[in-house]
């Protein structure tokens, strides 16, 4: 088998919690697996390769999206922000405190994704309503709670202020 | 006294109280490792190739291509791993399931695998891989695979008769007592009905996934996502033909397994290419995959008759019940015939399960295996039964509940039992007054599981500054470490805080069974609490010798070791720090076979709107009540019972393995397989109720499965209700209540 050349890189500049990195990243390379493998922050989670489960969400331009149908050649010059980045100053969010305080995840899974899309809902409507946040975590899947204390991580969340 | 497991009812400090789980900041951010966020130095990533067809002969594969490509660094197939033909069957099983040994039984079933030096590589390397197959009739369907002619899925599978010809039937087994015929002879009304629930997965959201590293020496490494690192451990090394001591596997966190973890797939794969590439291999699997080629559980088909007097009382119950194992034999109709009757007291009982071989994967655990399918068929015709005799369905099933003292149908007789306070507690319950909307209808359904012990280890460390490591061989599937650190704390009179769990590796602690059978609080709760004991023996032991008295007059209260008759007291902490001068480190160890598992039972209300129009439907309230013997958290019980009801409720509307014509599956993914999502569900009530087990110091039973099983039966009461016609069919999708419905009109209305 003659031996092929390596997938063409670009090299991609991106905001990642906070800090701009630099990096050759091959055209076809999912946001997700560079986040994971390349920058090490694998708090962000593969539950599905295809958009369906939300554990890989999280915020580019402060809007969720799944990072498994996401190129990351495509954020070039955006800002992503990832689980790692919730907690600052050795504090937690306020949605991590809630998930914790309220025992929002059981296996702790889907609990990344979770806490990034009900970021990017609380940002967009501070005060939502039990059917807006069901409504905005209808993209992400858990298996294990039934999402009781999901939803009431998110409203005392809420409830806090940011 | 250290190792009597008796229920005691001694009052409680720390259990039952609701304290913050100590992963629990690991969990909410991302620090917590699960299955594939491991890495090693100079790892390689593996695939695997998998069969498109649902039954074919393996002629030959042809890896030379692939193993030419630059970056390949082992290919594998069957001819790699150890033949278990003529041996073991259940080693053969395994091995073949999880790779193909010249004929492939299932879409999806592996047939070769390669590590590369990365995932590109390693898939363009797969696409290299020729395979010659044969295509054959196949089978995929529980009813079809039992007709003469059908495809036989396993030619060396024979039911009883050696002699006969091979069947898709791989085992038939029965379970009750009493005079069956003569019972219904005595019936005034007899209800016959015949269910169809189709195959469902346990749905996970984290897919399988290990990192195995195997050195020239032959010692491995294996960190794996599992609910079972000894038993992986344990298979791995017996099928690679490696020494148990040798390899060592430590599981990762879990991101949900509900029984799919508790057997291997891709792990024996994973340490066979690092054995032969002489490097780390990473094996994760696709959702695809996961769909494919894990472990499902059953589709079934259930004939159930039952007898009752115009009193309410039944006299006779009859249950066939087959059960799809996939394509290597399993248990799964003999648990289904086991738990069928559970519930109830009856004189003449019977169930019979039937393992039915099909061209699918190789079924396994999910969560109460067996028997909600069981359950759907029973309790529907309990509810039958119910309106034919015009009473109230709940009163029904308290004249016939099981109660202390009761032989059940799978052979023994109750102890203390739930089964009619939860209805009891149902009767009482705000829900059941609540009143309908329109087009909506209620439903009600009992269930029971069995729950299981077995073998157990733990160890309890007392470091010098009087802190506590406690290690457990169970794995954290959703609060296990804040459950069995409240046990030890309140064992030794320490806070909460105090105590560090830690789920160990199998180098590290003697053998553990699978976390399966809802036994992590039970047993791994007694485990901690002997071991505690074990070092409350030595603490008082070293207060002795500090006081120069005999050890009979030390006792342990509140944290403390105290003098009898002497005002003098010393703590946890004072003896810890004195340790290392009064004879070294502190410990507590203890092993044991937890026998006395407390069976479980529930009962839960539903309320569903359906839509006449397009048959579709909205579950909009639940309850759920269930015994839990003692809720040693009671935010963890309640999160188990609303995970049991959510599966169960997608279980029964939405979820099937759809497979086409040509054997293969047309859903493997959460687009098309789709799990109930936030937006889908209703809050979800919660009843805890505490009946004691006899057979744990704390009264423990176990909470984890019971919960998956009345919804199916639950719903489809419901959906009968609201639609006017009997569902018989899981899941009760939007077109099969769309056609019942039809059909019920049709039939209805006047004809000519």
């Amino acid at each position: 088998m003659s031996s092929q050349p390596p997938p063409r890189k670009q090299i991609v500049r991106m905001r990642v919690n906070g800090r701009w990195r630099e990096d050759a990243v091959a055209d076809h390379a999912l946001l997700v697996d560079y986040l994971r493998e390349t920058a090490g922050l694998t708090g962000t989670k593969t539950g599905c390769d295809g958009g369906e489960c939300g554990a890989c969400a999280v915020l580019v331009d402060g809007v969720a999206v799944p990072s498994c149908i996401t190129l990351a050649a495509r954020c070039d010059g955006h800002s992503v922000e990832t689980i790692e980045g919730m907690a600052q100053g050795g504090r937690l969010h306020r949605l991590q405190k809630a998930f914790h305080e309220q025992l929002g995840a059981q296996c702790g899974f889907c609990t990344p994704g979770m806490i990034m899309a009900a970021e990017a809902l609380l940002r967009k409507n501070p005060k939502p309503t039990e059917a807006e946040i069901r409504s905005a975590l209808s993209g992400n899947l858990c298996r294990c709670t039934g999402y009781v204390k999901i939803v009431k991580a998110v409203q005392i969340a809420a409830e806090a202020g940011s | 006294m250290a190792n009597d497991s008796k229920f005691t009812n001694q009052k409680f400090k720390l259990v039952g109280t609701r304290v913050m789980r100590p992963d629990g900041v690991d969990k909410v951010t991302g620090r917590a490792r699960y299955g594939a966020d491991a890495s090693a130095p100079g790892q390689l990533v593996g695939a695997i190739l998998r069969s498109p067809h649902a039954h074919a002969t393996i002629r030959k594969i042809d890896t030379q291509k692939a193993e030419k490509l630059k970056g390949v660094k082992a290919v594998i197939t069957s001819a790699d791993l150890p033949d278990f033909t003529g041996g073991e069957g259940e080693l053969y099983n395994v091995l073949e399931n999880c790779m193909a040994r010249g004929r492939a039984l299932y879409d999806g079933h592996a047939v070769a695998a390669v590590a590369a030096v990365d995932a590109e590589t390693a898939r363009r390397a797969l696409k290299l891989i020729k395979v010659d197959y044969k295509v054959l009739p196949h089978v995929t369907d529980v009813d079809l695979a039992i007709k003469p002619g059908a495809p036989v899925v396993q030619p060396g599978v024979k039911t009883k008769d050696k002699k006969a010809a091979p069947t898709n039937v791989a085992n038939v087994t029965t379970y009750g007592h009493g005079d069956v015929e003569a019972g219904f002879g005595k019936a005034d009304v007899i209800i016959e009905k015949s269910y169809k629930t189709e195959q469902v997965h346990q749905g996970y959201i984290e897919p399988h996934a290990c990192l195995a590293s195997v050195g020239p020496d032959g010692h491995g490494e294996l960190w794996v996502t599992t609910q079972g690192p000894f038993a992986y451990r344990n298979w791995c090394a017996t099928l690679l033909g490696m020494e148990m001591s040798q390899l060592k596997v430590t599981s990762s966190e879990i991101g949900g397994g509900f029984g799919g973890k508790t057997h291997v797939w891709i792990e024996p794969i994973a340490l066979a290419l690092s054995r032969k590439a002489n490097r780390p291999v990473k094996l994760v699997m696709s959702r695809e995959e996961v769909f494919r080629a894990s472990g499902p559980t059953s589709p079934t088909s259930i004939d159930v008759r039952l007898g009752a007097t115009r009193d309410g009382r039944i006299v006779a119950a009859d249950a066939a019940m087959r059960y799809g194992n996939g394509a290597f034999p399993g248990i799964w109709g003999e648990v289904g015939a086991m738990a069928a009757w559970a519930c109830y007291d009856i004189e003449n009982v019977r169930s019979v399960g039937y393992e039915v071989l099909l061209n699918r994967p190789k079924v396994a655990a999910y969560r109460a295996p067996s028997a909600p399918m069981a359950a759907f068929a029973v309790e529907s015709t309990v509810t039958l039964m119910a309106e034919a005799l015009g009473m109230d369905p709940v009163e029904f099933r308290l004249k016939n509940a099981a109660r202390e003292g009761t032989r059940a149908s799978y052979g023994p007789t109750y102890g203390p039992i739930g089964i009619v306070p939860t209805l009891e507690a149902v009767k009482k319950h705000p829900h059941m007054r609540a009143r309908l909307g329109k087009n909506q209808g209620r439903g009600v359904a009992c269930g029971f599981w069995f729950n299981f012990g077995g073998q157990t280890c733990a160890d309890l460390i007392i470091d010098v500054d009087g802190t506590v490591g406690l290690s457990v061989g169970t794995v954290d599937v959703g609060g296990a470490r804040a459950s069995l650190s409240l046990i030890a704390a309140e064992e030794l009179g320490i806070p909460y805080e105090e105590v560090r769990c830690n789920i160990a590796d199998t180098a590290s602690l003697g053998h553990n069974d699978m976390t399966d059978g809802s036994r992590g609080t039970f047993s791994s709760g007694m485990a901690t609490i002997f071991a505690a004991r074990d070092a409350i023996e030595q603490l008082r032991v070293r207060a002795a010798k500090a006081w120069g008295i005999d050890v009979k007059n030390v006792s342990w209260k509140d944290g403390k070791a105290i003098a009898k008759g002497k005002r003098k007291s010393l703590t946890l902490k004072e003896i810890a720090e004195a340790s290392p001068n009064t004879g070294g480190p502190i410990s507590g160890h203890s092993q044991v076979v937890a026998d006395g598992a407390g069976v479980s039972f529930a009962s839960h209300i539903c309320d569903v709107e359906v839509d006449p129009e397009t048959g579709g439907t909205k579950v909009v309230r639940y309850t759920v009540v269930q015994d839990a013997g003692k809720a040693v958290h009671p935010d963890y019980v309640e999160g188990q019972f609303q995970g049991g009801a959510a599966q169960g409720i997608g279980w029964a509307l939405n979820e099937e393995y759809v497979y086409g014509k040509d054997g293969r599956l047309q859903n493997p993914g959460f687009l098309d397989y789709r799990i109930p999502v936030c937006s889908d569900l209703p809050f979800i009530d919660t009843q805890i109720l505490e009946i004691p087990n006899p057979n744990h110091p704390y009264g423990i039973r176990g909470v984890g499965e019971t919960s998956i099983v009345p919804p199916l039966a639950a719903i489809a009461n419901a959906v009968s209700d609201a639609a006017g016609v009997r569902m018989t069919h899981v899941p009760m999708s939007p077109p099969r209540v769309l056609a019942a419905i039809k059909a019920s009109r049709a039939e209805k209305a006047p004809t000519g």
